[in-house]
């Protein structure tokens, strides 16, 4: 479907795209509420901050990289913007962001001069953030100033329909899209993906680029503490845990491949609302009260859904859905 | 396998400076400036009772990071042995709780552990053969079982504690050989074992192959695929087997908090060791090393009465310093 730009030619995200089209066939058909304003309004609200999570991490995953910072991070933003509520949402929300920007930079900083692979200096980051938060919360919730606007972004609505929390995760998809596609950060970021050696050779600054996306990738986890925060009126040192794993999968559940070079900010955002999606239905099934499925059986359900995901993405599993097998970094620009 | 290359040339360059000696031995000295600080500061630090804590705590970490470090040396990542824990720690009460297992107290003790251990093997298999059949990244792929094997476990006690009185269990967690806890002495020998494995048997030789060089493992004629089979089964085990450990510590099974983190303190105790997430080390006693380094940080800030979660970033800065110290020692 969104196959006809430049960066998404080596991948087909088609399939999650139907994916998505049959889940909300099948779930508005057999739920009378499903595409209520309310559900589709509380589904996005709630959703921005995995699908924010997902799109950083589907740039530092273009590059061969990967960031399990980014539940930590979320928790850390979240606390710090509750400490700034009480400036308004002015003040918490670039607060918020530039924690997140921080956590990020610190990233870069290990990743590109202290040269240790990515896997490591973020799981190193997911530890560190994860007790700051806790150390400036001092191990509790830090609740937020209800006499500011603070607030009010997570619960007011733009035009009476669309959520802040909603419009920031728009602006940023298609900011990451745009960068992606029309601009030389993107060919650099999937250029380094491809083949780190050839980048260097032709010339990208590859430590710079990757500074960017892990910043990118930290600014989004921030963000989505902000939301975090005054969506739940809370600032939350324990919440986003396990977080990285699932924007990780809605990244490959989007098609785009973990050893990076190729990728496409439209399937991830697909890959994040089809996990999200899942979970909403099995809501709604429960409610239903024909089957009740407790919380433990969804995430039994969720790891197997991830595994027909996956088996069918993969080379093998995926022959009959993928056009080629085996050409996962081959046909770089 | 280059860890001892490393040790031997060092030994043979005859003006071996102070430098090396620390450099080739980092992780042991770590441990020993961590003991000597904590006799320093640590209030009633020589105590048996101490020894006792700390090896009752570290071993669960220890094992698990040995099953770690075989599949971090053949290139690839466990993320699902916290949530294997989980199966193994809760199934093994399950069964000698169930009608057969007390009617058989034997029988099902038997049982019991064996379908723990045999939980964590099949768990470990299906990560390995997703890896190999669907050639899914180990990271996604395990990622499967995160989810999904912690969700079985819940859903096998319905999220509810199984609490025992179970003392032939509860040995695994409690019991003494020597007056040292059974589960340090199991870590000790698992270790010394696996080690032995990968220096001596053909099979560690090509696990260090695949690790270092999948392609060139495949063209020399080892069986890749066989080899990260066993490698992931290896860790799975482990992995029930600590499992279990923890349930018999605590004399109940806790399906939602078993576990929890391992993976992140088992990768940790691995890098810490030496391991690299490249492929093709497997420094077993390293990761030992590491579990206790790991252990030690935690307990010295406890001691003193350092806020818990600043034990969360000292652990982040430890394991950036050790990767960046065996890093310039690799250059």
């Amino acid at each position: 479907m969104f196959g006809f730009f430049d960066r998404s030619r080596d991948l087909r995200t088609e399939g999650v795209w139907i994916a998505v089209i049959i889940v909300v066939l099948f779930a508005s058909l057999r739920y009378d509420n499903f595409l209520s304003l309310y559900n589709v309004q509380t589904f996005f609200a709630y959703n921005s901050m995995f699908i924010l999570i997902a799109l950083g991490m589907a740039l530092v995953i273009m590059t061969g990289g990967i960031d399990l910072s980014v539940g930590s991070v979320v928790a850390l933003s979240s606390v710090v913007a509750a400490y700034a509520s009480p400036y308004g949402i002015q003040v918490a929300l670039p607060a918020g962001l530039l924690t997140g920007m921080a956590a990020g930079a610190i990233n870069a900083f290990v990743i590109t001069r202290m040269r240790i692979v990515p896997f490591i200096a973020t799981l190193a980051m997911m530890l560190g953030a994860r007790g700051m938060a806790l150390v400036l919360a001092d191990n509790k919730s830090v609740s937020v100033d209800w006499t500011s606007n603070f607030t009010k972004f997570g619960l007011t609505r733009v035009f009476g329909v669309i959520p802040w929390a909603v419009i920031i995760a728009a602006i940023v998809f298609i900011a990451f899209w745009v960068i992606l596609e029309k601009t030389t950060l993107g060919r650099r970021i999937l250029t380094i993906g491809g083949n780190p050696e050839a980048a260097k050779l032709m010339g990208v600054p590859v430590n710079r680029t990757l500074a960017i996306t892990y910043v990118l990738s930290g600014g989004c986890a921030g963000l989505a503490g902000v939301i975090l925060a005054s969506g739940f009126g809370a600032g939350q040192p324990l919440e986003g845990l396990g977080w990285e794993l699932s924007a990780i999968a809605s990244v490959v559940v989007g098609g785009t491949l973990l050893t990076g070079g190729v990728g496409s900010i439209p399937a991830t955002l697909a890959g994040a609302v089809l996990l999200g999606l899942i979970f909403n239905i099995l809501n709604f099934e429960n409610g239903q009260g024909q089957i009740s499925l407790s919380a433990y059986w969804q995430s039994v359900i969720r790891g197997a859904f991830l595994l027909i995901v996956v088996v069918l993405q993969s080379n093998k599993g995926g022959s009959l859905f993928r056009r080629k097998a085996g050409q996962p970094t081959a046909e770089k620009p | 396998m280059s860890e001892s290359i490393n040790t031997t040339t060092t030994a043979k360059e005859s003006g071996k400076s102070l430098q090396d000696l620390i450099r080739s031995n980092g992780t042991f000295l770590a441990l020993i400036a961590l003991i000597v600080i904590n006799m320093l500061i640590t209030p009633n630090f020589l105590q048996l009772q101490t020894l006792y804590v700390n090896l009752t705590q570290v071993a669960t970490i220890a094992i698990v990071a040995l099953g770690m470090t075989m599949v971090i040396a053949s290139g690839g990542i466990d993320l699902s042995v916290g949530a294997v824990m989980a199966l193994s720690g809760a199934l093994a009460p399950y069964i000698f709780l169930s009608d057969f297992g007390v009617a058989n107290p034997t029988m099902g003790l038997v049982l019991a552990i064996l379908i723990g251990l045999l939980a964590g093997l099949v768990c470990g298999m299906f990560n390995g053969f997703l890896i190999n059949q669907f050639a899914i990244q180990p990271i996604v792929a395990t990622l499967v079982l995160f989810i999904a094997a912690r969700g079985l476990a819940q859903v096998l006690t319905n999220g509810n504690l199984q609490v025992f009185d179970n003392p032939a269990f509860e040995f695994l967690g409690t019991g003494r050989i020597l007056g040292l806890p059974f589960q340090a002495l199991a870590a000790v020998v698992l270790a010394l074992a696996l080690s032995w494995v990968v220096r001596r048997t053909s099979y560690g030789r090509y696990l260090l192959a695949v690790g270092g060089n999948p392609k060139a493992a495949n063209l020399s004629g080892i069986s890749v695929n066989r080899v990260r089979l066993l490698t992931y089964a290896i860790c799975g085990v482990l992995a029930g087997f600590a499992g279990m450990v923890v349930s018999a510590i605590n004399s109940a099974s806790d399906a939602n908090q078993t576990g929890q983190l391992m993976e992140l303190d088992a990768i940790a105790a691995a890098v810490v060791g030496g391991a690299s997430l490249m492929g093709g080390k497997a420094p077993i006693i390293g990761a030992l090393i590491g579990a206790c380094i790991i252990q030690l940080v935690k307990y010295t800030l406890l001691a003193n009465g350092v806020h818990d979660a600043v034990a969360l970033i000292a652990k982040a800065v430890i394991i950036i310093l050790a990767v960046y110290v065996q890093l310039n020692r690799a250059e």
